[in-house]
């Protein structure tokens, strides 16, 4: 018997010390405990408190754009000659991502704690500038850490956040990319226990981190299963979504890890491919570890030290993915794939040409994963594809890797 | 269980004076010249050897200590070669206690029972890992204790009355109070507020208190000295390292003497606080 078949849900996660099975914990210095401590307190009164969900939900609609659609790639769907593919535009939100979902809801708890400085770490800067901008709105502090690689290869999301007002820090440290600019955010934070809050971009770091996070995106699988029973009277055979530390995936996956009906594929970073070792695919090329406030499928060496992730795309540019995925790798409710560079690039022209819709480098390899899958399903398969964020950003570096524009 | 660290800090409680307890990267700039620095602490007036496991992303760690721990990778150091480095230089030296310190990924790797039983056999005394709190007791802190190795817990200034009994309940060997809220070589402490600090930890345990975190001269650590059991310098030493390698990143003639040169130093201050 799996273990899939003796778990009465997968949805009742973490327990109360903040695990999925092995993952996930609170791995981080006796300065920061207190601090997650106060946090994990404050977030679970806020669940609790209706008028929280009130002014999320009014910020979601007035501010966000939300619900998302959830749009029928007809033409996609000719071009494959499979299963109907729907795509959640997540990447219509205000920010261009929807990385925004998750700052929202951590930058009201921030309020609600009475923090006035803001702090955030960013690859390919779509955190950034959606922390950048909730700051803006309420008037906070915020100080966003970029790996100094990053920072030159994001330059409009760079240029965006300054306009908002936030302080860019370049992190010269390590690998000088996302891993390096979450540590040197630690870093801030430890320093500065008073009156800062760590908006952490994705479901990883320490708990409850993780559990919030999930928390906050899944506002993209409850719309997009109300919206899927809505046009077609049942719920979808399959989902698929890219990953990098996996919020946009846990939030499209969540609502569903029960449904046993519907098939769920994520999709790492495959780089020049998981065999040559340049990759940022933690669960198809690594193994677990403990870093950045949790154990995880982490890319490393034999002596744990970590690795540098690679991937054309800044946003999955991380050697590690969150907890809750890992478990669910592990149980084998969710299939995760990968997608090379190349194959990224094909499908980032691909949706562009037939759709009309330039997609962020991230969801160009759920589509690439998603467009193979379909194609393998009969006609009435209802798939949907996590489109979490808009191509504007990466358009300077895709030209660069297809030669230059014409 | 009496460990070395239980035995040095009762010998210096009796002789009327703090320990000095100084870190140094294992591996950091070379092996070699590494187990050289180590093996001259002792006599240049270091009472306890805290030794850095070299780790990619240190997150509680400063610039100098960040540094200190990519020249030793690059140099080659392993966990295992961190294990022999201990080995070597107890074959010279039975009594100086020796701890461990750096991040938990490294010894999970290696494999926590494997880790402790060959630690244990090298000659290390103590550990601390700075990314197991006490949350996470069952992960290394307990299987340690177990082992006959002392858990060294940091209490930091974010660490209430309420949290401290939790800190202090799995710890041995001794208590490490980090002066500052913040990262290692960071600013130099409010000496004042550490002193009260450390009374109050001293309200909630028979174990010493060591100091560290912004600790860089001897007049720091004559401060650091009246008030506490023992007083960490870590960053100014591995900074000293730093200094005296030649262009290519190599250890020159200068290296250890450098080195032991500020021990020396320090361990003068540290001494001339009479309590």
């Amino acid at each position: 018997m799996t273990l899939q078949q003796t778990l009465n849900s997968f949805r009742t996660g973490p327990d109360e010390t903040g695990h999925f099975g092995q993952y996930g914990g609170r791995f981080v210095a006796e300065t920061l405990m207190p601090l997650i401590l106060d946090l994990e307190k404050a977030y679970t009164a806020a669940k609790a408190d209706p008028a929280f969900h009130a002014e999320m939900a009014s910020f979601h609609t007035h501010y966000v754009g939300r619900p998302s659609p959830l749009y029928f790639a007809e033409r996609l769907t000719e071009h494959v000659g499979g299963a109907k593919i729907y795509l959640k535009r997540d990447e219509l939100n205000h920010t261009g991502a929807h990385k925004i979902n998750n700052v929202l809801g951590q930058i009201l708890l921030a309020r609600r704690m009475g923090k006035t400085r803001i702090i955030a770490e960013t690859g390919a800067g779509q955190h950034g500038v959606a922390t950048a901008t909730a700051c803006a709105r309420f008037g906070l502090k915020c100080v966003v850490y970029m790996g100094e690689v990053d920072v030159e290869r994001q330059k409009p999301n760079v240029f965006r956040m300054k306009m908002l007002g936030a302080e860019i820090v370049p992190v010269v440290s390590g690998s000088k990319t996302l891993k390096d600019a979450m540590n040197e955010a630690l870093r801030d934070w430890v320093s500065n226990v008073e009156d800062t809050f760590y908006c952490i971009g994705t479901s990883a770091g320490p708990h409850p981190y993780p559990m919030m996070v999930r928390d906050f995106q899944s506002i993209i699988g409850k719309e997009a299963r109300e919206q899927m029973l809505e046009r077609e009277g049942r719920l979808p055979d399959s989902l698929v979504a890219c990953i990098g530390g996996g919020s946009n995936a846990i939030g499209l996956f969540h609502p569903f890890l029960d449904d046993a009906s519907v098939e769920i594929f994520g999709v790492e970073a495959a780089g020049h491919g998981v065999a040559s070792g340049a990759h940022a695919a933690s669960l198809n090329g690594g193994r677990p570890g403990v870093l950045h406030g949790n154990r995880t499928y982490l890319l490393m060496n034999e002596d744990g030290q970590i690795a540098e992730a690679h991937s054309i795309s800044a946003g999955l540019d991380y050697p590690g993915i969150g907890p809750e995925h890992s478990w669910l790798h592990d149980t084998g409710r969710v299939t995760y794939l990968s997608t090379t560079d190349s194959e990224a690039l094909e499908a980032f022209q691909l949706l562009s040409r037939l759709e009309g819709i330039i997609p962020a480098l991230e969801p160009a390899h759920a589509i690439a994963r998603a467009v193979e899958i379909a194609a393998s399903k009969p006609k009435d398969h209802l798939m949907i594809v996590n489109l979490c964020g808009r191509g504007d950003k990466d358009i300077f570096s895709v030209a660069e890797h297809l030669g230059g524009m014409e | 269980m009496t460990t070395r660290i239980d035995t040095r800090f009762a010998a210096l409680k009796a002789e009327g004076r703090a320990a000095l307890v100084t870190f140094v990267m294992a591996g950091d700039p070379d092996p070699s010249t590494a187990l050289e620095i180590i093996r001259a602490l002792p006599k240049a007036g270091a009472d306890l050897i805290e030794i850095g496991m070299p780790f990619t992303d240190p997150m509680a760690d400063g610039p100098a200590i960040q540094a200190a721990g990519l020249r030793a990778l690059a140099a080659g150091e392993t966990l295992h070669g961190t294990v022999d480095l201990v080995r070597a230089f107890r074959a010279g030296d039975q009594n100086t206690p020796i701890i461990l310190m750096g991040y938990f990924n490294p010894i999970y790797i290696y494999g926590v029972d494997k880790f402790l039983a060959d630690a244990k056999d090298a000659g290390i005394d103590g550990l601390i890992v700075v990314d197991c709190p006490p949350e996470e007791d069952d992960e290394l802190c307990k299987p340690a204790m177990a082992a006959g190795l002392n858990f060294i817990r940091l209490a930091t200034p974010t660490t209430d009355d309420k949290r401290l009994p939790k800190v202090l309940s799995n710890t041995s060997g001794f208590v490490y109070y980090v002066s500052i809220a913040g990262i290692t070589g960071a600013a130099t402490p409010d000496f004042g507020k550490v002193a009260s600090a450390v009374a109050r930890i001293k309200a909630h345990t028979d174990l010493p208190v060591a100091v560290g975190f912004g600790v860089k001269t001897a007049s720091d650590a004559v401060a650091i000295a009246k008030g506490a059991d023992g007083v960490v310098v870590g960053s100014a030493l591995v900074d000293t390292v730093k200094r005296s390698l030649d262009a290519d990143g190599k250890a020159t003639s200068t290296t250890v003497s450098a080195v032991t040169a500020l021990v020396s130093e320090i361990a003068a201050g540290v001494r001339s606080v009479k309590k």
